[in-house]
């Protein structure tokens, strides 16, 4: 498939899933069930990209020791705890990854 | 009744503040892609066919993974079945609208523009009010074809060596930040996370984005449940 064929396949179904509810949706459709299970989607999917790009290397194999991404990682969540800031958690995540490379 | 452009205007001031973490993110994505190899034009149409930040890195991930696209176009899915709980809340305000508006308004429904458009739709009951998703909504278009651009023409400039790519995880980590406060999503966040660790090499075609995804909802449908019965 060429790439434009595989950008305007993934702009689909995300529009799709934007639009479908707003066109179709009669309100009880969703209960309070369905909606509270919903929420967690963030908290399902992220940690699924997260955590293999930090902890396997690009043949997927573990990279435990000397890995500069685990600490960086640790410092950014710590970060974000506290600070609530997505934008702090970002930098100093790429900070702490940037000191330990490079110093 | 307050004007439709008035309206428009309040989605743009009430957007803004969450626009800040969108820059490094729109920066990000057009200097990633650049690097895995898109040109600039498909880095564009991504921006603009797509429209979604985490649809769009999620798909520069697996892509330059090897992924296949059913695999890629099933993983932007999943990551994307959020918006049917947007589109389920925003349904109700909009029901009577014409199909036309419900179009627009589809293209418009982003993270941020929910976040704060759903809390002007409880406290205001105007027929207009849906000017304001379209103001923030847009807001949101503005800023993440600006910073884009702006990362193609960086991405030509930063060298590999600074291993921008952790930025993807970085990124993703940051959107959880409330998510780390609140015991069952930090369950649901390290079962997704062991899932797709530990499957990254066993679950065929690339698909334990999917998997991993499917395993934290079933523990959020658990727990969700062992506490209502506990309560």
């Amino acid at each position: 498939m060429s790439d434009w064929f595989l950008i305007i396949y993934c702009g689909l179904i995300t529009y799709l899933t934007r639009f479908s509810m707003i066109a179709l949706l009669k309100k009880e459709m969703f209960n309070d069930r369905i909606r509270e299970v919903l929420s967690y989607v963030p908290s399902a999917i992220f940690p699924a990209i997260i955590f293999p790009a930090i902890f396997l290397d690009s043949s997927g194999s573990f990279e435990l020791a000397d890995n500069p991404k685990i600490l960086a990682a640790i410092i950014a969540t710590c970060v974000g705890i506290f600070s609530r800031s997505i934008l702090a958690t970002i930098f100093s995540g790429l900070a702490s990854y940037w000191a330990i490379i490079f110093i | 009744m307050n004007s439709n452009f008035k309206i428009f205007l309040k989605g743009i001031t009430d957007v803004s503040p969450l626009m800040i973490p969108v820059v490094p993110f729109g920066l990000i994505f057009g200097i990633l892609s650049i690097d895995i190899g898109f040109s600039p034009l498909a880095t564009m149409g991504m921006s603009l066919i797509i429209f979604g930040g985490a649809s769009q890195i999620i798909l520069l991930q697996l892509f330059s993974g090897g992924a296949s696209s059913l695999v890629i176009i099933s993983s932007v899915g999943a990551v994307n079945s959020r918006h049917l709980l947007y589109g389920a809340v925003v349904s109700e305000h909009v029901s009577d609208l014409k199909l036309i508006w419900k179009i627009i308004i589809s293209y418009f429904l982003i993270d941020q523009a929910f976040a704060v458009s759903n809390e002007y739709f409880k406290k205001y009951k105007e027929k207009n009010k849906y000017f304001h998703l379209i103001g923030g909504g847009f807001t949101c278009w503005v800023v993440w074809q600006t910073t884009t651009f702006l990362g193609i023409i960086l991405g030509a400039a930063i060298p590999e060596k600074l291993g921008l790519s952790f930025a993807i995880p970085l990124t993703f980590l940051a959107i959880l930040v409330n998510d780390f406060r609140k015991f069952i999503n930090v369950i649901v966040i390290i079962v997704s996370g062991l899932v797709a660790t530990f499957g990254f090499n066993y679950i065929p075609y690339k698909a334990y984005v999917i998997v991993a995804a499917l395993a934290g909802l079933f523990t959020a449908f658990i727990l969700t449940k062992l506490k209502k019965d506990y309560e």
